[in-house]
């Protein structure tokens, strides 16, 4: 595309012509109203003055007959800007007056008309326009008085000129302006839509430029910049998923496959074959959790699951959750402890639960059992909910190892699990699918030392009714 | 117990069958949602199985036809989307249960028995009895022989479940769905120390156990004299 058929195209561009083309018709119908009205002006002007002057003469006429009117006639001809008389016998010669030669029969007509002439100082000049008024007087003689239009047209030329110039000036302010607006917003666009490209082509980390002057570009680019942050974090997301599967659903499919061979190498009975198949479903069983907790994960971070919320209260998920998890707690030597007040929350309740139910699973998994407080009263874990502010906080807190700073970052993502932790089940996955659980209702995860111990929160938006 | 599995992959299917056919009940196969229409309409089922995704008619509209046909054969779902929405939607279109693949033989036999046993069994009794066990559902009482037995709300709902299904396989998976209404698989089996604690209030001290783990599948309450 041409650098001109691109200008043509440009919606700034566009608008500003339909604008001029608006704003000249504007200009030429003003002008030609004026013009019109200042004619008609003249013209009443004209005819009053015209008026004025016959019936004055006729009254002349009346009074004195002809000789008094011719030598008026002729006192008034002799005057500088005289108006125009010519007095005639009823035979229709000239008797008196200015005016050197008239288009035949004008005098034959009584009444108004517009005609050329010539005045009698000067037969040489072109033909002018006058308006004239002929009236025939008592006993044949014909008297015409009239002026010149000259004044008249020359005005209207006055302002006619006026009008071409000023929306000749219009057009081409107007057209320079279009340019002008539209080559700026053009050069910004096509910014824009270079670095769309580049995008297009692969790069997510391009951002498109910011004028800096806070108007609908700079909005508009911001917001598409805010998404391509979201999808490249997506991308990026995915990438890790992948990644991780690969490699972590990997090693046990490897195990399985290890298993079920030397089954068949070495297994001579049914007993053997029998113990080898169990422990092959066993480790299937692990593969379709880890899956399936993958799975979630990937929902509650694309945001489909947002379909499925309702308002409830997080305290009787604290509850509920701990009832799941006291006995299990018990056997382990550890007291469940619940302190939770009213904390409204949007959302959707089965994975805010198995979010704190991931919490509540490590905070058993991984506390000491009985005999770590030197006191022997039995460790607790303490999970709680309530309000703060525009914030509901379900937290779960534990008396175990807790997490060294440096490495909370780091635990939420998929599939980390610290050194000291290889040696007990799990998938690895607990923390991220309450981590991803959290963003999804425009909260966070927050781990937090508990001193000792871990203390894991839940920080969601409140819902307010 | 007479079944139609309307599943169009032939291995899936014809495993089913198989497995199906091993613990004594008979299984008709079906490959695409008109066939297993058809087959619903015209046979006398105990209990349908019908994949979601099938060739010609999918699994939710063979269901909501039957339904619009007034046949109230129970129906399980299974299908490849485990997630809570999709369950939900399954079970508005008229199915009875929902089981997530891969799922183990032993967990979908325990559902589809007690959908079997859901049709022709009694109604809604308000006293459950195992041997000397009674679990009267309107008073909350639990007694054994002439014992009073005092249970947490949640213990009496979870006795209360598994002596509606008395008899029956009732797996972990059916428990955590039935009684606390959750859909997601807790990374430890807390389900297990729930069943002891139950088990240590209404078979301690007593000679005969009621509650009974069944290998590789759930639990079952059953009176063992029988």
């Amino acid at each position: 595309m041409t650098a001109l058929a691109k200008l043509f195209r440009a919606t700034a561009f566009r608008l500003t012509l339909v604008y001029l083309l608006v704003f000249a018709l504007f200009a030429a119908f003003l002008l030609g109203y004026f013009a019109l009205n200042t004619r008609r002006l003249i013209t009443e002007e004209i005819t009053s003055t015209v008026d004025a002057e016959i019936t004055g003469l006729a009254e002349q006429y009346n009074q004195g007959g002809i000789r008094r009117l011719v030598f008026v006639i002729e006192t008034r001809s002799r005057r500088p800007g005289s108006s125009l008389y010519l007095v005639t016998t009823p035979s229709g010669e000239g008797l008196a007056g200015n005016i050197g030669s008239l288009v035949p029969g004008v005098l034959a007509k009584p009444g108004w008309m517009e005609t050329a002439y010539r005045r009698l100082e000067d037969p040489e000049t072109a033909e002018h326009h006058a308006l004239v008024r002929v009236l025939q007087l008592p006993g044949g003689f014909r008297l015409l008085v009239g002026r010149d239009l000259e004044e008249r047209e020359r005005l209207f030329d006055i302002i006619a000129t006026a009008g071409r110039w000023s929306v000749a000036i219009v057009i081409i302010l107007g057209v320079a302006g279009g340019v002008f607006v539209s080559k700026r917003v053009l050069n910004r666009v096509d910014a824009m839509t270079l670095t769309a490209q580049t995008i297009m082509a692969g790069d997510l980390s391009e951002r498109l430029p910011i004028a800096g002057s806070g108007d609908e570009l700079d909005r508009l680019a911001s917001n598409l910049n805010a998404m391509l942050e979201r999808i490249e974090a997506l991308m990026r997301g995915l990438k890790e998923v992948s990644d991780n599967v690969a490699h972590d659903l990997r090693t046990p499919l490897t195990r399985l496959r290890n298993r079920a061979e030397e089954a068949l190498r070495t297994s001579k009975d049914e007993p053997g074959y029998r113990s080898a198949l169990e422990a092959t479903i066993e480790e299937s069983d692990g593969l379709i959790g880890t899956f399936n907790a993958l799975l979630m994960i990937a929902r509650a971070e694309s945001g489909e699951a947002r379909e499925n919320m309702s308002e409830f209260d997080a305290a009787e998920v604290a509850q509920d959750v701990s009832e799941l998890y006291e006995p299990l707690a018990d056997t382990k030597g550890l007291a469940l402890r619940v302190e939770a007040t009213p904390a409204p929350v949007k959302g959707n309740r089965e994975l805010v639960s198995q979010a704190l139910a991931n919490l509540v699973d490590n905070a058993i998994k991984y506390a000491e059992p009985q005999g770590h407080a030197a006191n022997g009263t039995p460790a607790e874990i303490v999970v709680t909910a309530g309000s703060e502010g525009d914030r509901i906080k379900l937290a779960v807190r534990d008396g175990g190892p807790g997490i060294p700073e440096a490495d909370r970052e780091h635990v939420i993502e998929r599939f980390v699990r610290l050194e000291r932790s290889r040696t007990k089940p799990g998938s690895g996955l607990g923390l991220s699918l309450a981590a991803a659980v959290a963003r999804l209702h425009g909260g966070e995860l927050k781990l937090e030392d508990n001193a000792p111990g871990l203390k894991a929160v839940l920080d969601l938006p409140r819902f307010a009714a | 117990m007479r079944l139609l599995i309307i599943e169009d992959d032939r291995d899936v299917a014809s495993y089913l069958a198989k497995a199906f056919s091993e613990v004594g009940h008979v299984a008709d196969v079906a490959a695409d949602g008109e066939d297993g229409l058809n087959l619903a309409l015209e046979g006398s089922y105990d209990v349908l199985i019908v994949d979601r995704m099938l060739p010609k008619l999918d699994g939710l509209s063979v269901i909501g036809k039957l339904r619009a046909a007034a046949v109230a054969t129970p129906a399980l779902i299974l299908s490849a989307l485990g997630q809570v929405d999709d369950r939900v939607k399954g079970l508005r279109a008229g199915g009875d249960d929902y089981l997530a693949k891969p799922y183990a033989f032993s967990e979908l036999l325990a559902r589809v028995e007690v959908l079997a046993r859901r049709r022709v069994g009694p109604g809604e009794e308000t006293v459950y009895r195992v041997a000397d066990l009674e679990l009267d559902r309107l008073s909350h009482r639990v007694t054994r022989g002439k014992e009073e037995i005092v249970l947490q709300p949640r213990e009496f709902r979870l006795l209360e479940y598994l002596m509606k299904h008395a008899g029956q396989v009732v797996t972990r998976t059916m428990l955590l769905e039935n009684v606390w209404d959750y859909h997601f698989d807790p990374q430890t089996n807390v389900i297990d120390v729930h069943i002891s604690r139950l088990r240590s209030k209404i078979d301690k001290g007593f000679s005969q156990p009621l509650l009974h783990t069944v290998r590789g599948a759930g639990y079952m309450v059953r009176d063992g004299a029988r």
